[in-house]
């Protein structure tokens, strides 16, 4: 393998890891104030109870979402040199911002939130949820902004030399492509938090361990999670693939799995690409609707990959068109799932129906699958380029760094990151033997 | 505007030294000044709120790199590769000891995570120690870019490894003196008996510190004359010199007569002072060449565009003031000792 194939898999590999993190603390942030909140407001110990037993399932994953967001900030320097020489005077406004404004209002605010409860009193504790929410939030939106410019560079100007130069800050700063990503990824992680806790909540009830605590839970963020499932789909979800549509048509090529150009085009359900022979294998598809899906009009041209310039396709098309079709199925998944919960909860009948219970707790892990399958389509759609139409991915490695140097690195952090898998599921079991309030056990009584 | 940039991201790294330096400090030394289990926490409890904030002095400095300087950050990042991702892979481990000691009552698992934490923090004084060596030093700079190895026969050459007696001397410096910093902080913060070893540990170094001090500036004044040029040239440097001199003297006295936020201050200001005055001597260099000053990168050349340093001095200003009240709060929250035999904290 190559310098850039080992830096790439380097990326790929840790930015993947360290998302399954922020995603679900982000959602749980969202998630603890409205329960703080709540639970002053009207009274309900239960939800306090809830808040305080999540923000310690929130302080694990901070801290490995912590651990392992600071290798990202250095790749872009030690890996991807290329990339911060031609680049950095543009992403760099957002990398700084990030740590300026972002990290130190999480880091400085998580210890007061995660153990200041009694010191501060209840007010400022829910003010310091609020600043660790904010902090993570907005910290979301400067990395989700940096990669907006990667797949639709806007602000910036070029140098004599070929490096890139920011020219309009603000226009970079408010890329339209960054406030649907934002969008679209906030939802996603409002998602996996709240599909996280009604996991538990739904353990609770099943096990009847802390039924009441479970359905206090559930009340709150099955409307919460219906609600980001549908805004996922629309209108942020569409109007991302619009803007792949008419900015990147060979990402859409392959994300469709669209060998030829067509008018009336139909839109895949299923079927498997055969880039060798340049089709999809037993394909069962909508006819004509992706056209309008993805220009408005059923009689729209849809670029295919043939018409793509063979050094600007993207090299990985089969990956890009399954991960794709993993996130849009499993997207719909979740409206259905949601849905289902939003309508027995309303009817007051969630708490006693057995198979939705059992399908809530088993459902957690989904929503990971289905960013991590996101992050892969906006990732390998980008290819070749690191910022499309202005820097290959070919381009953007560190020169001075040997293939050997990077792959040595990657054994390091799949090693490194094997073990702190295994040590978080340990500790992420110890958090989930404990209860949202502590009691007694039986034989301590006894004796 | 880029002798504004190359001052803010000096500041930005004394601050990390200055708070980081306390809490990697005391994890050097909690092995021996904390012997029992709730001693042990106790160390923690006093530097657990403030670590993971330390940290992201570090991380905000690399980022300001990137956006003031993308080009000196790209070569440099790049020629570093190995102790860089050393030093990543100690922070992580050190995170992690931090955070998950005490999420299990198994004594073997909190002794395990203890020497990993203190393991971890030796190591990575070490490292930024000789990271800014490495700095002053220069590098086999020949060319846009330039790699380095770990070591070669640790000699002061044209093209010399990461780790050479230089920078490995510095490292050891570093080292001593967070330690130092590390023991003072846990005498103002901590109960009895580890409030008391703390501050004599840190009195039994302090003379080390000195000499090593001495040592450092003679070795460096050998090893990079341009440095020492250019300190000579800038008399608004020279009381950042003559502190660095006064401040372990001071920090010694007041030790020894139990002012221990006096000494702590002076720890501060001898740590703060020393890596202002390397930075007032290294600039515009942001990377200086050891085969030809032909190849120097200068905070000049590097810079991003003027729009991109324009629009920060917008954003940065205010984000810093921000960070102050941030840390200004966070300390007032957590003033006073930290009892030892506290169960209710987070370690």
């Amino acid at each position: 393998m190559s310098a850039v194939m080992w830096d790439r898999f380097q990326f790929g590999f840790t930015v993947t890891f360290h998302y399954l993190f922020p995603q679900l603390t982000m959602g749980l942030a969202l998630i603890i104030v409205l329960f703080k909140w709540l639970a002053l407001r009207h009274g309900d110990p239960k939800l306090n109870d809830a808040a305080r037993f999540f923000a310690r399932l929130f302080g694990l994953n901070f801290v490995m979402g912590v651990v392992t967001g600071i290798p990202l900030e250095f790749q872009f320097g030690t890996n991807w040199a290329g990339f911060a020489d031609r680049s950095g005077g543009v992403v760099g406004m957002t990398l700084a911002m990030e740590g300026m404004f972002a990290f130190f209002a999480e880091s400085a605010f998580l210890g007061l939130f995660l153990f200041g409860e009694e010191r501060l009193g209840q007010r400022k504790h829910l003010m310091s949820a609020v600043m660790v929410f904010a902090g993570s939030w907005l910290s979301g939106y400067f990395i989700v902004a940096t990669n907006a410019f990667m797949q639709h560079p806007v602000g910036y100007a070029m140098m004599a030399d070929g490096r890139l130069r920011l020219a309009h800050p603000l226009i970079y700063l408010f890329n339209r492509w960054a406030f649907w990503e934002y969008a679209h990824t906030m939802s996603a992680a409002v998602i996996t938090g709240a599909f996280a806790v009604s996991s538990v909540a739904a353990w609770w009830i099943l096990s009847a361990s802390f039924p009441k605590h479970g359905i206090s839970c559930l009340k709150v963020v099955i409307p919460l999670a219906f609600a980001a499932c549908l805004l996922q789909l629309f209108p942020t979800g569409d109007r991302q693939g619009k803007l792949v549509a008419r900015y990147q048509p060979g990402a859409l090529a392959g994300m469709e799995g669209r060998f030829k150009t067509e008018s009336n085009a139909d839109l895949i359900i299923i079927g498997q690409p055969d880039p060798s022979r340049r089709r999809l294998e037993n394909p069962i598809a909508v006819p004509r609707v992706l056209s309008y899906l993805a220009y408005g009009s059923f009689g729209h041209k849809v670029t295919g990959l043939d018409d793509v310039p063979g050094a600007d396709q993207p090299d990985n098309v089969v990956l890009l068109y399954y991960a794709y079709h993993i996130m849009v199925g499993l997207g719909t998944l979740f409206i259905a799932i949601m849905g289902a919960a939003a309508w027995l909860l309303l009817r007051r009948r969630l708490e006693s129906c057995q198979p939705m219970l059992w399908l809530l707790m088993l459902a957690f892990p989904f929503p990971f699958i289905a960013t991590t399958a996101g992050w892969l389509s906006a990732e390998l759609g980008r290819q070749p380029w690191v910022v499309w139409g202005v820097q290959r991915t070919a381009n953007s490695a560190s020169p001075a760094v040997s293939s050997g140097d990077a792959a040595f690195t990657s054994l390091g952090f799949l090693g490194l990151y094997s073990v702190l898998f295994v040590l978080f599921l340990f500790l992420l079991g110890r958090e989930l033997r404990h209860g949202p309030v502590e009691r007694a056990t039986g034989r301590e009584e006894a004796q | 505007m880029t002798a504004f940039w190359f001052g803010a991201l000096s500041l930005m790294l004394a601050i990390y030294v200055v708070l980081d330096g306390f809490d990697i400090g005391a994890a050097i030394l909690h092995l021996f000044v904390a012997r029992s289990d709730p001693e042990r926490r106790s160390v923690l409890q006093a530097i657990g709120p403030y670590w993971d904030g330390n940290e992201v002095w570090l991380l905000a400095a690399g980022g300001v790199l990137v956006f003031a300087f993308p080009r000196a950050y790209a070569a440099a990042f790049a020629g570093f590769y190995l102790p860089l991702m050393l030093v990543l892979w100690i922070l992580i481990a050190r995170g992690m000891a931090m955070e998950v000691r005490s999420r299990d009552t198994s004594p073997l698992w909190r002794s395990f995570w203890d020497a990993v934490l203190a393991l971890a923090s030796v190591g990575l004084a070490i490292l930024l120690g000789a990271a800014f060596a490495n700095v002053i030093r220069g590098v086999g700079l020949a060319g846009r870019w330039f790699s380095t190895p770990l070591f070669t026969n640790f000699l002061v050459s044209r093209r010399p490894g990461v780790l050479d007696w230089y920078t490995v001397l510095v490292g050891i410096f570093t080292a001593i003196a967070l330690a130092v910093h590390g023991g003072l902080f846990l005498a103002c913060k901590t109960a009895e008996p580890v409030a008391s070893r703390s501050r004599e540990a840190a009195v039994r170094l302090l003379p080390w510190q000195a000499l090593l001090a001495v040592l450092v500036t003679a070795a460096t004044i050998r090893v990079q004359p341009v440095l020492f040029g250019a300190m000579l040239r800038r008399p608004l440097a020279w009381p950042l010199e003559f502190i660095a001199i006064a401040a372990p003297a001071y920090a010694y006295a007041q030790a020894r007569r139990r002012h221990d936020l006096w000494a702590f201050l002076a720890s501060c200001a001898f740590l703060a002072c020393m890596l202002a005055a390397g930075c007032a001597g290294l600039y515009p260099h942001l990377l200086i060449s050891r085969v030809s000053p032909v190849w120097d990168i200068n905070a000049g050349a590097a810079a991003a565009g003027s729009i991109s340093l324009l629009s920060g001095l917008w954003w940065w200003p205010a984000s810093f003031v921000l960070v102050t009240i941030y840390f200004a709060n966070l300390f007032r929250q957590f003033r006073g000792r930290v009892a030892t035999s506290d169960d209710s904290g987070h370690y």
